[in-house]
């Protein structure tokens, strides 16, 4: 059986910080349309509130690739680096 | 200012980066490797294989003391459709030059090499700043505290926030960056070998082209390790967004195609990772070195995407980065012309030559992504399918009907387009 991109999540080692190193410009990712976070993280932390209007960010699941900082065309994405000790810890690699 | 001065300050303990440390090390020159994660390697996965030069330079009892996974002895070329697959193998006696590894592992053990030395290693340290004098670059800012050197090495891998910073690299775009997901596989050594037709610590490279990354600029591989294997895809950014489908849900589907899935049959998943690839290629080289600073590795955009070359082009930026410090020191001139000596000796080896060859490659490959990866994958399949099928109609008509309906599919523009693509691509390369 394929496995979901959370079971395969459960098999690296992660610390994550009490605060978000990914935040998004909510205004911006309402007039999005395109909504690329969505489709190019390995980790599914992205997803789309409709609701409330805005996206949903799992930081916690975070794998810190940097494909979101790119792909977000608006450039509407505040992406830094977990804080030093926190974050992944990949055993093989 | 004096209290935290070294001679060279390092960002990043990748094989960029170490190769660079160890290189300063063994000159005897005060050097400080900054690693955010909390050792080597921690924050770091590939394919991957590495490969016999520079690494025998850099670390000359690797091929003993390394945690090396398989020697490669064989590499296969696999044109993926959903129901077939066409195999070619290369397989040599001759001497190898390609070896498995585990990032985790591998990153950390050249890392305790440059610490062996004398390089001083700091883990759990990200850096959040370049700090500048008069318009030199003269040492790094931390979480914690700042830090002082001559010179300062980037080794910040292909997100590089710090040569960004810098202005020293533009904002790449998501068709400059594939995003490379894998899954590590426990399987049994002798399950391996049987699998993959190797020998003791033997091992093979596949290379993978067509579904599901159909009309995708992507690409599939598995790796074999000593008692696992990697099995994983790259694709460009750009791709995802447009076939609003996430990395995740193409690797599913690629495991499970025909091709893949008695390969990877039975393996217990240990550990899923992923990382962003480079693949600007030579137009994305980013301007390497200005006063107190030099750019190495990922973070210089350093990727042989066509020969899936990455870790020797970085440990050798590192190494003739190093180099250049080193001269720099002696020299007491650590001026962006003094350093401009790292681009030259960069300029001189046949990885850069290399990446000249292919600077147009990727993106005319990209630009015809239907065709390379989609259309052309399917057409050698069904021709396969003539050769070896048996039935009541004669080869004579099968072969009218593929004739034709590769006229009637491919509009004449198209097929205009693609020949004049793969002739771009040749000529490019050969010239």
């Amino acid at each position: 059986m394929a496995k979901s991109t959370d079971e395969k999540l459960s098999t690296v080692k992660s610390k994550p910080y009490t605060d978000s190193h990914l935040v998004p410009a909510v205004q911006d990712c309402r007039q999005c349309g395109e909504k690329a976070c969505l489709y190019v993280c390995p980790a599914g932390v992205y997803e789309w509130n409709n609701d409330l209007q805005q996206l949903t960010v799992k930081f916690e699941n975070c794998l810190e690739c940097g494909a979101c900082r790119i792909a977000c065309s608006k450039h509407s994405l505040e992406w830094k680096y977990p804080n030093s000790d926190y974050g992944i810890t990949y055993k093989l690699g | 200012m004096t209290e935290n001065k070294v001679d060279v300050i390092i960002v990043g303990a990748g094989p960029a980066g170490s190769a660079a440390a160890i290189t300063l090390a063994r000159a005897n020159k005060k050097v400080v490797l900054l690693e955010r994660g909390d050792f080597a390697g921690s924050k770091n996965m590939f394919g991957g294989a590495i490969y016999e030069y520079p690494t025998n330079e850099l670390y000359p009892t690797f091929k003993e003391e390394a945690p090396i996974e398989r020697i490669n002895k064989e590499h296969r070329y696999i044109i993926n459709d959903d129901k077939s697959s066409v195999s070619v193998s290369y397989k040599s006696e001759k001497p190898s030059t390609s070896y498995t590894v585990l990032r985790a592992k591998w990153d950390k053990w050249c890392a305790d090499r440059a610490v062996e030395l004398g390089a001083y290693f700091s883990p759990q340290t990200t850096v959040r700043e370049v700090l500048k004098k008069d318009g030199k670059v003269v040492g790094i800012r931390t979480d914690e505290e700042d830090f002082f050197a001559d010179v300062v090495i980037l080794a910040d891998g292909v997100n590089s926030l710090l040569a960004k910073q810098l202005g020293m690299r533009r904002d790449i775009k998501d068709s400059e960056a594939a995003i490379g997901v894998k899954e590590v596989l426990k399987l049994p050594k002798e399950v391996i070998e049987q699998r993959f037709n190797l020998g003791e610590n033997e091992g093979c490279v596949t290379e993978i082209i067509g579904s599901p990354m159909k009309s995708m600029m992507g690409l599939g591989f598995i790796y074999t390790n000593k008692e696992s294997i990697s099995v994983g895809i790259g694709v460009n950014l750009d791709e995802l967004t447009k076939n609003k489908i996430t990395p995740n849900e193409l690797l599913n589907l690629f495991k499970e195609t025909p091709a893949i899935a008695p390969l990877v049959k039975d393996g217990e998943l240990l550990e899923y990772s992923a990382h962003l690839i480079p693949e600007g290629g030579f137009k994305a080289i980013p301007k390497l070195y200005d006063d107190g600073v030099m750019i190495v590795g990922d973070a210089a955009m350093l990727v042989n995407n066509v020969h899936f070359e990455g870790t020797n082009i970085a440990m050798l930026s590192g190494k003739l980065a190093a180099e250049t410090a080193i001269e720099a020191i002696d020299a007491n001139d650590f001026s962006k012309s003094m350093l401009s000596r790292y681009e030259q000796k960069l300029k001189n080896t046949s990885f850069y030559k290399d990446l000249k060859t292919y600077k147009d490659t990727v993106k005319t490959a990209h630009n015809n992504s239907e065709s390379f990866f989609g259309y052309y994958p399917e057409k050698i399949n069904e021709f396969f399918e003539i050769i070896t099928q048996t039935g009541y109609i004669p080869k004579k008509s099968l072969f009218r009907r593929y004739i034709k309906n590769f006229i009637k599919e491919r509009k004449y523009s198209s097929l205009f387009k693609d020949i004049v693509s793969f002739i771009k691509i040749s000529i490019g390369i050969i010239k």
